[in-house]
Order: C-alpha cells, then structure tokens, then sequence
C-alpha cells in the first residue's frame, strides 16, 4: 500500500516537470499550429545553462533557473523569428520538418560545441534532505518537494498571465482565430514571440529541475522528455492550457506506476500505447473539441 | 415511388439545432428547389442526405432503400452525387484527371492487373478516359483537360464540380448554390444547362439556391428552411405568395 | 497521365539502361574494383531508395503524415533475419516473411489509427515505432539491446538491384492507375473523394500496407547486409531520415524521392568522419530548404522520357507528365 503511495508521490513529481514542458508545446500549437519538435532541446539548454551558472558562476539552484528561462526564453523568441517565421503559410509537413530541424541543430550544435558527455551537478548543488512519514514507510526528498513547488508556483503564475494580463488576453485572442485578432488590432507577431518566450522560458525550468531530480544531463536529454511532454499535451487536448498540465501528471504517475510495478523498461513503450489508445477513442484527446470540418 | 424521402430529420451542433424534423419527399425526376435565409440548415441537410454527417434522429430512404448512417462512398455508389457551396475540386490535378477519379467507384481492373500493366489494365484505362471526355465534352470543358483544375477560373470550376458529379452516374444530383458568384448572364446559362442535363441523363435535381429567379424559373416544387424548419413547400407560386416565407426572408424580396 | 498503350521505346530503353547499371556494377563488385567503403554505401544507397520510394505512397501520394516508417523497417528486418538466422529458412523466404510481417503491421496499423488527421496521425505513427523499438528492446530472443547478431550476409548485389527495381515499378504502376488516383484524391481533398465514391479509409490502408511491405523489404535486405541489427538502428531519427528524402525530392514524386535518397546518402557518406558537423550541418540545410523550397526539389513534377523530350525543345511533350517509369 506505501509502496503505492510513494509511486503515485514519485510520479507527481516526475508528473509535474512533464507538465511544465508539456505546456510550452500546447501554447506553441494552440497558437501557430505548430508541433515545436525542438521544445524537449529547449529544454536541454535550459538545463546546461543552469548548469553553468551553477558551475561556473556559483549561484544557487533558483537564481540558475532564472538565467536559464531568460536565456531560453531569448533562444525560443530567435528560433520562431529566423526558423518558423517564415514558414508561416506553408505546409504543415514543412513547418514539421523545420521544427525537427531545429531540433536536430541544437542537438548536435550543443554535442559540437560541448562535447557528447553527461554532466553532473555539482556536489552539494541541492541538499539531500529526506522526510519520512508513516513508520518510514514513505519518503519525501528535498529534491520531490523542490521539484513540486517551483512547478506549481510556475503554473500558478503562468494561469495568472494567461487569464488576467493583456499579453495573455490576446493570446488566447490569437489561438481563437488569427485573423479575427488581427483585425481587432492585436499585433500577432509580437504574441507569438510572447508565446514562444514564456513556453521556451517554462521548459528551461524543466530542464533544470531535471538536472537536480537525475542530477546528470546530456546533449540528447531532451529527446525523451520532449515526446513524452508532447504525448502529454496530446493526452489533455493540445492547445488546451489546464489539459496540459492533467496530462503531465496522468504521464507522470503512469510511468512511475509502471517502472514500480511492471518493467521498467516498457515505461517509454507504454506512454506511447496510452497515447494511441486515446486518440483511437477520443481522436482529439481527453479534454480536446470535436471540431469535425465544416462542408 | 419516391426517389428520395427524409423523415424527421434531426441535426445539431453543440446545443444549436441546424435542422429540425425536416421531412421532404422527391418524386422520380422532379427538380426540387431548397430555400432559405443564410444559416437557415439547406447545407446540412445535403450533408445529412450525402451521409457526411450523421442524423441525431430521422432516416433518408432512397430508392426503397434506407441509408441513414450509411458512408459518403456508398451513398454514392447508390446513385447520389452532390457538388459543394465552396468549391472542393482535387486542385493539384488537372481536369481530366479531376474526372476521371468519379469512374473509380467501378473501376473495372483489379489492383493486380494495374501493378502487373495486363491487357486489361489499358482497356480499363482508355474506358475511364474516353467517358471522362465524353462528360467534359458536355459540359465544355474538354479543351482544357490538361490544366490544372485551380487554374481555371471560377465560372469553369463550378461546372467541373457539375461534371465530375455527373461522372458517378448517379440518378439523384444534388447542386449546393451552382449560381453562386455568377453574373447573370452565366446564370441564365446555368439555368439552361440544368434543364438540358435533367432531360439527357434522366436526373432528379435537388438544388440550394440564393437566386430566386433562377429557383422560381427551374424548379417544380420548393421547400422553405427557416431555423433549421420546414417553413412551407409547394410550388413556385404557393411559395412567392406565401406570407411565412415572405416574414422569413425578412422583408428580403422572394421572386 | 497513364499511358492508353504500352509504349515499347520507351520500355526497351529502361530495361537495356538498367541492364547496363546492372552489368557494370555486377562486375565492378565481382571483380572487387570498387573498394567496400563504396559498396557499403552503395547498397545502402538501394535500401535508402526503397525506402524513400514507398514512404512515398503513404506520405506523398495519399497524403499521410507518417513518422514511423522505421518501425515497419525494422519489423522487416527481425522477421527477416529470425527466418534465416534461427529457423534456417532460405534468404527468398525469409524476406518474403519480413515483408508479409511489415504488410500486416502496417495492415494492423493502418485500419485504427488512420481515423486520425494530420498531427495527431504524425504523433501516433511516431508512437508506434517507439512502441516496436522499445518491444524489441525487451525481446531476449533477438539479443535485446545489443541486437541480433551473426546474420548471414545474403543480399547481393543482384538481389539489392531487383528489389530497388520491383519497387519502384509497383509502386509507380500502382500510382498511375485508378488506384493510384483513388490515394491522390485523399491527398487532394478528402470530402470530395470520399463523396465522388472513393472508400477513402480503404486507400490510406493500401497505401499504408504496401508502403509498409516494401519497408519490411528494405528491412529484410539491410539485415542481411549489415550482420547486425539492433533496435536502435529504427528509431525516430530513422524515419525522420527517410521522410527527410521524400519532402526534400518533393512529395508525391518518385523520381524526386530517388534523386533525394542519392544525394543524402552521398552527402552522409562525405561526411562520415566528421559526425557533428554533418548533423550540424544536415540540419541547416534541411531548414534553409524548408524555407526557400517547401514543395521539395521536383514538386509532384517526375523526371521522365517527356521531360527529356521537352528539355530537347520537343514541341509535342505536354506540360504536365505523369508517366510510368
Ligand atoms: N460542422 C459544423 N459545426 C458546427 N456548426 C455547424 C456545422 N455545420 C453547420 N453548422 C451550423 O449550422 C447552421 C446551419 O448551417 P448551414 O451551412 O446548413 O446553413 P445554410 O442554410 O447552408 O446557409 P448558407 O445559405 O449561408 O449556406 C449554421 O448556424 C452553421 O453555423
Ligand atoms: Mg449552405
């Protein structure tokens, strides 16, 4: 029965760095149509910077998230403008294309420039601190509760810019219908960059919270994560802001559940069959609206 | 025997109700017209008869047979074809290719005998192409087989939509505002071509038209939608007279 | 355009250009003048047009967007290489089953997840080929991780030719014909042909089982090539490789498809020694392309007698050419 909890503890965890990832790519399809492949690498420089602040200027872990979400929030702004940009009106094979591009140009422009090697965080990056409960039954890290709260305290703002500030106002103006927003006086370039920065920003939180949850990160880290998130956001109806984030956490818990009590090494396997099963019964995902094309 | 007959045809999205109890029957080669103010349900009820859309309640039964439910293709195959409000040509293709995809459905070579080229792949094929001439030929078209089906202009478009619906052979031909953006000069054309195709090839029309003078000139009996009910029906006279329908169109003009 | 007659010239000339390819390979192999460095990359130049080509189906000509093409692949090549490796059939056999398992999974496949549109079609493709990476992984039988080893090494050049050939012939024949026209339709727009009579679900499931029956084929072949295989040589970045080759050559052309396969499989190979740069520089490329050429190299446009003809300034070849290769 512990051994249930501290599953379903450990997967809300993993559950929320998913969903914080997860979101980046709902905003960016919600709004331009697009699957951003490159997100989960977005993600891997959000955690290399973090790492470098951490390793070479010393700083503590928050003040090294800060740095990585606006660094990431910068590259994600430059990556629409020079990649996506263009492409705007092509076909959406196009705009996949280019996005996997992207995807593979961070990659292999960070194994380029940084070598191909893990990293690890340095010692005493994060106190290991555990908290027992229940007869030591069930335990808690510092690293679980760190992971949870700036998570959520990411979403909560995130929700507050989206519902109450005018930047948030219009994009859910632009997502609605482009041309409609443009029309209204809404500048769409400008919200697509906002939109891309905040995702971009969101997903370097990710990636650092992942070098202090594994404590180790890597060039392809992102790859996994990056479709896992994805999955996610499909799971809760892409461009769907709350969907993501229920997404995150269902992904999360049923890997954690999985590698507990099953094969750990189907956990990559099943979130793909969960995934395919859905939109076989729900084409548009859990929370998605049928919208069946007009005739 | 009715041709086509819907009874209590039911339709809606979300909570809007496209189409309300919309019953109609169509004798064997009549030309129906189906009126009504703009999102008033004349579209749906085409896609509800073309299977595009499921019923929430209500059966279409067409010649004897009940299709309600039944696929778009099959529906086809019984002898129904339709064109669209917005042109939807396979715009990528030129003209005689846009045709030649209507004699599909009776393809008369096997998958086999196309990878293998047999003899009877290239009788099968000079067969759809001869035909897929035949239909342009009707319908003018026929000098411009080799262009591509988005480069003609828009007048063109709309009678390719015609021909490659007449290409399926069917005996009902249901037309989604053919006269939309013509002048009416093309209109008047229009009017004459739909008369000349009843009679060729033994249709029944089914037409949605915006056009009142086009609808009172052709059709023999009409129905009237307003909120996704039947209104009135009856014949051009009945329908010019009758206060319901002129209280629906809102003052608009009718006749 | 489909041809109303079997036209002899132009047969004649394909069979005695690809007799001549044939003849003066076989002999640069046999007599051991091209050194294995070429060969290697020169058998997998064949796989990677076999793969292209009928990718091709799926995602140019039926308009599918497909991610998981190495998962058919890959199927194709344990099936493959199980037959002959562990149950000690004959290479024809165990080929012949790779590409029956490969049909069926793209069969199996296909019927479920073709309700999908778009993306989410895109994404549960890409899933599925996870899903048989990840199976495979776990299989002890076929090695796991480490792969599947001590395959014999049976594809010869022979084999390699006739395959690429009787690919690209079926798959063409296929496409110019009513069937072919029927999966273009779906492409082109999907109401309409499903309306006009066309069993559209029925023509993205060919277009889906023979893709994936000449993917097992290429499977089937690279397994008994290499020695080796391994599940990570199918993953996600395969099947991007492969649908890199169709949209770079041009959705919905094979020639465009056969032309893209050859110039990335010689650009990989030039680059070979220097792997970052060559992704680094792979990716750039493919950006800057997307950009300046989304429609691909060719179009839908495939090179043919008449393009030769036109380009010679004959007057009679029309603009538009379809034709069988
Ligand atoms: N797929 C759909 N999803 C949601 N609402 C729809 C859909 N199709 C039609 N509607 C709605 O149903 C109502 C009837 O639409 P319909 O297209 O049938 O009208 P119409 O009589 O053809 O109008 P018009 O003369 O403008 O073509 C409209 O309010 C329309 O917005
Ligand atoms: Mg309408």
């Amino acid at each position: 029965m512990y051994e249930f909890f501290q599953q379903m503890l450990n997967g809300v965890s993993l559950g929320s760095i998913y969903a914080l990832i997860a979101l980046g790519y709902t905003m960016v399809y919600g709004i331009i149509n697009l699957i951003n492949f490159a997100h989960g690498d977005i993600m891997m420089v959000g955690a290399y910077v973090g790492f470098f602040s951490i390793a070479i200027l010393g700083v503590g872990v928050v003040p090294a998230m800060v740095f990585a979400m606006l660094a990431c929030a910068l590259l994600g702004v430059v990556i629409e403008k020079l990649a996506y940009k263009p492409l705007r009106n092509s076909t959406r094979i196009a705009a996949l294309i280019t996005a996997i591009g992207v995807s593979l140009f961070l990659e292999y422009a960070t194994i380029w420039l940084l070598t191909p090697q893990q990293r690890s965080f340095p010692i005493g990056t994060f106190p290991e601190k555990n908290y027992y409960f229940f007869d030591q039954q069930l335990v808690l890290t510092n690293k679980d509760l760190f992971v949870l709260v700036a998570a959520v305290a990411l979403m909560v703002l995130l929700q507050y810019i989206v519902k109450h500030t005018r930047i948030g106002k219009s994009m859910r103006a632009v997502s609605q219908d482009m041309e409609a927003a443009m029309l209204m006086g809404i500048n769409v370039d400008k919200t697509i960059s906002y939109t891309f920065a905040i995702g971009s920003a969101l997903a370097a939180a990710a990636g650092v919270m992942v070098g202090v949850y594994y404590n180790t990160i890597d060039p392809l880290m992102g790859i996994i994560p990056g479709l896992k998130a994805f999955v996610a956001a499909v799971i809760g109806g892409i461009g769907i802001i709350p969907g993501a984030m229920m997404g995150g956490f269902v992904m999360g818990i049923l890997e954690a559940l999985v590698s507990g009590y099953g094969s750990s090494l189907y956990r990559d396997a099943v979130a793909f069959a969960v995934l395919i099963l859905i939109l076989l019964f729900k084409p548009t995902g859990i929370f998605g609206k049928d919208t069946g094309e007009k005739v | 025997m009715a041709r086509l007959s819907t009874v209590n045809l039911c339709k809606s999205f979300g909570g809007l109700s496209a189409v309300l109890d919309f019953s109609m029957e169509i004798g064997d080669g009549e030309l129906i017209g189906l009126i009504g103010p703009n999102g008033a349900g004349k579209t749906t009820v085409f896609n509800l008869i073309t299977g595009v859309y499921r019923p929430d309640s209500g059966s279409i039964i067409f010649n004897g047979q009940n299709i309600t439910g039944k696929k778009p293709y099959y529906i086809c195959k019984q002898g129904i074809a339709r064109t669209f409000q917005n042109i939807r040509l396979f715009n990528g293709l030129s003209v005689i290719d846009n045709l030649k995809i209507s004699f599909h459905k009776d393809v008369p070579y096997q998958l086999v005998s196309a990878i293998l080229r047999l003899p009877s792949f290239y009788r099968g094929e000079s067969w759809i192409e001869e035909r897929a001439i035949q239909y342009l030929e009707i319908m003018n078209l026929a000098d411009k087989r080799e262009e591509l089906a988005s480069s003609l202009p828009y007048g063109e478009q709309r009678r390719l939509e015609i021909a490659r619906a007449l290409a399926t052979n069917p005996s009902l031909l249901i037309l989604d505002e053919p006269a939309a953006g013509m002048n009416p000069l093309e209109t008047q054309e229009l009017t004459n071509l739909i008369r000349k195709l009843k009679d060729n090839f033994n249709l029944t029309i089914l037409l949605i038209e915006h056009d009142m003078a086009l609808v009172m000139e052709l059709c023999e009996r009409i129905y009237v939608l307003d909120y996704g009910r039947a209104i009135a029906q009856g014949t051009p006279e009945e329908i010019r007279n009758n206060p319901r329908v002129i209280e629906a169109y809102l003052g608009e003009e009718v006749g | 355009m489909v041809t109303k007659k079997l036209n002899w010239t132009h047969l004649t000339i394909s069979t005695v250009t690809l007799a001549v390819i044939f003849t003066v390979f076989q002999y640069l192999i046999a007599r051991q003048l091209i050194d294995v460095y070429y060969q290697i990359n020169l058998f997998m130049l064949g796989i990677n047009i076999i793969l292209a080509v009928s990718l091709n189906l799926i995602n140019g000509f039926t308009g599918q967007l497909s991610l998981g093409h190495a998962g058919f692949m890959s199927v194709g090549a344990y099936t493959a290489a199980v037959m002959t490796t562990k149950l000690g059939y004959s290479f024809a056999i165990g080929i012949g089953a790779g590409c029956l398992a490969a049909a069926l999974m793209g069969l199996l496949i296909g019927i479920p997840t073709l309700r999908l549109k778009g993306d989410y079609l895109a994404i549960a493709t890409l899933g599925f080929g996870e899903i048989v990476r990840v199976v495979f992984l776990n299989i002890e039988y076929v090695g796991g991780a480490s792969g599947l080893i001590g395959i014999p090494q049976l594809t010869t050049w022979t084999w390699l030719f006739v395959s690429v050939v009787v690919t690209v012939v079926v798959i063409q024949n296929i496409v110019n014909s009513s069937y072919g026209r029927a999966c273009i339709s779906v492409r082109e727009n999907e109401v309409a042909a499903e309306l006009m009579g066309v069993n559209t679900t029925k023509y993205k499931v060919l277009a889906f089982t023979v893709g994936a029956l000449f993917a097992g084929l290429a499977g089937g072949l690279y397994a008994h090539y290499f020695f080796i295989i391994q599940p990570g040589t199918f993953g996600f970045f395969r099947s991007f490789d492969i649908l890199v080759m169709v949209v770079l050559g041009g959705l919905g052309s094979t020639t465009g498809a056969i032309v893209a396969a050859a110039f990335l499989t010689v650009l990989s190979a030039g680059l070979q020694s220097f792997p970052e740069v060559r992704m680094v520089l792979y990716s750039v490329v493919l950006i800057i392309t997307m950009i300046y050429r989304p429609q691909g190299l060719m179009g839908n446009k495939e090179l043919s007698f008449r393009t030769f003809q036109r380009i010679r300034g004959d007057k009679n070849g029309p603009v538009v050419n379809r034709e069988p290769v």
